[in-house]
């Protein structure tokens, strides 16, 4: 209910009893719009998509028609045919894999352990740390399966190593970069515009210029070839070469977000604390570590909670740059939705959306609970 | 700052000349690394620019770096994308600005108002009314879809239903949602991929015959920026002092006169970098054109994009479009980075 108890005595004389209604709802009339439209293009696409990712579409004469299929759909992308597509060829596991998925598995364990043992038990929370250590364990045995065993890695795979790599280059440059702008030198502000730049230059337009950079025949590192005697030299054939190109565009987009953020953080860190350890003789390491680090740890982890929710959703770089090729090696799971729309694989599309959906959310909420919590506790 | 000039550069390299300074070596390797890092983010937009002046041979013939030293400037490119493919080029551009423009003016109004009203006005929404009417619109979607109800009876009639459930039951329960809630439902939604919900906006669309038109690009795009305006410009608004609008109050103003004549010139330099960010990701957006328009809607991104299989290694036609597309963008962001970042910080620190 609103708070106003008694609204309006102009308000009241100049529209009567609407104007009177409207003030005592004003709450609700407000976020009213922007409930009804999240509503309908948010919640309402998320429940037809489901029951999509349940059903079989198929053209008919005079329209289409759909099948509920239940979860058909995804045991073909998960155990069927298309396996290979959305999780990967998988290779052999060897003494190397199995030792590192027991020792996983073992620290998994300790740490719900620890949990079960806590004061602070709950069973919700006990739910919660299962699904996270189950994606977990899940996702090192797909890493291992797919790319230390000697398999191929399908878009699901794809996409977390953009989404890892990504983030932790991303974040480690942006943090360089800040540490060195908050020192006293000149041009500060030049830097920061110039350094804000890529933020906002549109993803497709980059994927094509770092398509033009890396040409390493007529682009501008082609001289660098000869210096280092590559040789014939063809980055988009080769699959790890080509997921670095698009890593490297994504870097060069996201890096100044990092940057921004973490610089604001940096610069508001404590100096009396700063002075007072250089004249107790710290060094720049040991001033990092005790001073500036327990400072910006709340934004760093906001920060990548950030980048983390907006990294799944990688699709413009991938398309434009290599076309999710060769072969599947650089298609996210995004980009691999949408050629199953294309192909008219609705079920398939939504499926893989839901799968996107879950992955992304289990691995957000966690990092939310596990990581950003933990570090605006240890501010405080 | 001070570089020890009275004790010369060479005599000190590696001890600061004071506590705070920085030792003259420490200072070139900061300079360096920052100018290397500048090289890397201007390379890519200089090389597009140049690029963009090339003749067909200058880029074949392998890396010319230099106009007017290695390469003569050439407007041959400009003038194909803009006089003989004029109207090709128009279109999308002007369908970019349209859809970037009025999505992004929409989305700020609706978010606002929003935001404002969860940072302000305590309000609660009963949990119960929220189940019911999803249950609701599920039976009417069900009734429509499997047992071929005419979707204007089902809707009438789920209204009556929900607006009986109102006025009569919805009075006994008590658990309701406060505006916290509420404002980390519609924040929550950006974690939501586009592509899971592009499907049923596609088919809706489809179904409305409104796919490929400018409508459907604004109303999608509104709706995916929403959370991000209410994101920021809940703290801008909790930023404002609250006496003023009590004041205001006291007078005898309601709540929306407060919040168009109060509240919304005070938040203008937030409303401003909410605008401008939201602007330039409308303005970005790939995916949900890519699903949503083909021909009449199409927008630059898309336009960009499908030159992939027309005209892939012509770099030169290449590069005037991306360079006519990203130089709205750059010029904002150089214009504004300070507001942008701030908006950008803000919504970051304290979410």
């Amino acid at each position: 209910m609103a708070v106003v108890v008694s609204p309006a005595a102009i308000d009241e004389a100049t529209f009567g009893g609407l104007g009177g209604w409207v003030d005592r709802h004003a709450g609700r009339i407000m976020v009213l719009p922007a409930a009804l439209i999240i509503l309908a293009f948010a919640i309402f696409p998320l429940i037809i998509s489901g029951y999509l990712a349940l059903s079989r579409f198929a053209i008919s004469p005079g329209g289409y028609t759909l099948r509920f299929v239940g979860l058909r759909n995804f045991q073909k992308l998960y155990f069927g045919s298309q396996q290979y597509h959305l999780l990967g060829t998988f290779g052999a596991f060897g003494v190397v894999e199995w030792t590192i998925t027991i020792a996983v598995a073992l620290g998994l364990l300790i740490w719900l352990a620890r949990y079960l043992r806590s004061p602070e038990f709950w069973l919700l929370g006990l739910v919660g740390r299962l699904v996270s250590a189950a994606l977990a364990i899940a996702v090192v045995l797909l890493l291992l399966a797919t790319i230390v065993a000697g398999g191929f890695p399908g878009s699901l795979v794809t996409t977390l190593i953009y989404v890892v790599a990504g983030v932790a280059v991303q974040f480690a440059l942006g943090l360089g970069l800040a540490l060195l702008c908050a020192q006293p030198i000149r041009a500060r502000n030049w830097f920061r515009v110039v350094f804000f730049v890529p933020l906002m230059v549109t993803p497709v337009g980059i994927a094509y210029t770092f398509r033009m950079l890396a040409d390493m025949e007529k682009g501008p590192l082609a001289p660098l070839r000869f210096a280092l005697h590559l040789g014939e030299f063809a980055w988009a054939t080769d699959p790890w070469l080509a997921r670095l190109v698009v890593l490297a565009g994504d870097t060069w987009q996201w890096t100044p977000f990092m940057f921004i953020m973490l610089l604001a953080a940096v610069e508001a860190r404590p100096q009396e604390q700063i002075e007072a350890a250089r004249v107790d003789g710290a060094g720049p390491f040991q001033i990092f570590r005790h001073v500036t680090w327990p400072a910006i740890a709340p934004v760093a982890a906001t920060v990548v909670l950030i980048r983390l929710i907006e990294a799944f959703k990688i699709v413009d770089l991938p398309n434009v740059l290599t076309n999710g090729g060769p072969g599947l090696a650089t298609e996210s799971l995004t980009l691999h939705s949408f050629i199953a729309w294309r192909t008219q694989d609705l079920g398939g599309s939504a499926a893989i959306g839901y799968t996107l959906l879950f992955v992304s959310t289990v691995t957000c909420i966690s990092f939310f609970n596990f990581s950003v919590q933990r570090a605006r506790r240890y501010q405080t | 700052m001070s570089i020890a000039d009275d004790a010369g550069v060479w005599s000190r390299p590696f001890t600061p000349s004071r506590i705070g300074g920085q030792a003259p070596a420490a200072k070139m390797v900061t300079y360096a690394a920052l100018v290397l890092w500048t090289a890397v983010v201007l390379l890519p937009l200089y090389w597009v620019l140049i690029t963009s002046f090339k003749l067909p041979v200058d880029v074949d013939t392998g890396p010319k770096y230099f106009p007017f030293l290695d390469f003569q400037p050439s407007l041959h490119a400009w003038r194909y994308i803009f006089v003989d493919l004029g109207r090709d080029t128009l279109r999308p551009y002007m369908n970019s600005v349209v859809v970037a423009l009025v999505a992004t003016t929409l989305a700020v109004s609706i978010g606002a108002l929003a935001a404002y009203a969860l940072v302000r006005i305590r309000f609660q929404v009963k949990l119960a009314a929220v189940a019911c009417f999803i249950l609701i619109l599920i039976g009417v979607v069900v009734s429509v879809a499997f047992f071929a109800v005419a979707w204007q009876v089902a809707v009438a009639a789920g209204g009556a239903l929900f607006v009986l459930f109102l006025s009569t039951l919805a009075r006994r329960f008590r658990r309701a949602a406060s505006n916290s809630d509420v404002e980390f439902w519609i924040i929550s939604n950006r974690i939501l991929p586009p592509v899971v919900a592009v499907l049923p906006i596609y088919i809706m669309f489809q179904h409305l015959h409104l796919l490929d038109t400018q409508v459907a690009l604004i109303a999608t795009y509104t709706a995916v920026n929403l959370p991000i305006v209410v994101w920021l410009m809940r703290d801008f608004f909790a930023g404002i002092p609250i006496e003023i609008e009590e004041s205001a109050q006291v007078d005898g103003c309601s709540r929306f006169r407060i919040y168009f004549s109060v509240v919304l010139p005070l938040a203008r330099s937030g409303l401003a970098a909410t605008y401008m960010l939201v602007l330039i990701l409308c303005w970005n957006e790939y995916l949900l054109a890519l699903f949503l328009s083909n021909a009449n809607a199409q927008t630059m991104p898309i336009l960009v994009s499908a030159q992939n299989g027309t005209r892939g290694p012509q770099w030169w036609y290449m590069s005037v479009l991306i360079v006519i597309m990203i130089a709205p963008v750059v010029a904002i962001a150089v214009a504004l980075q300070k507001h942008i970042a701030r908006g950008i910080l803000v919504g970051a620190v304290k979410g």
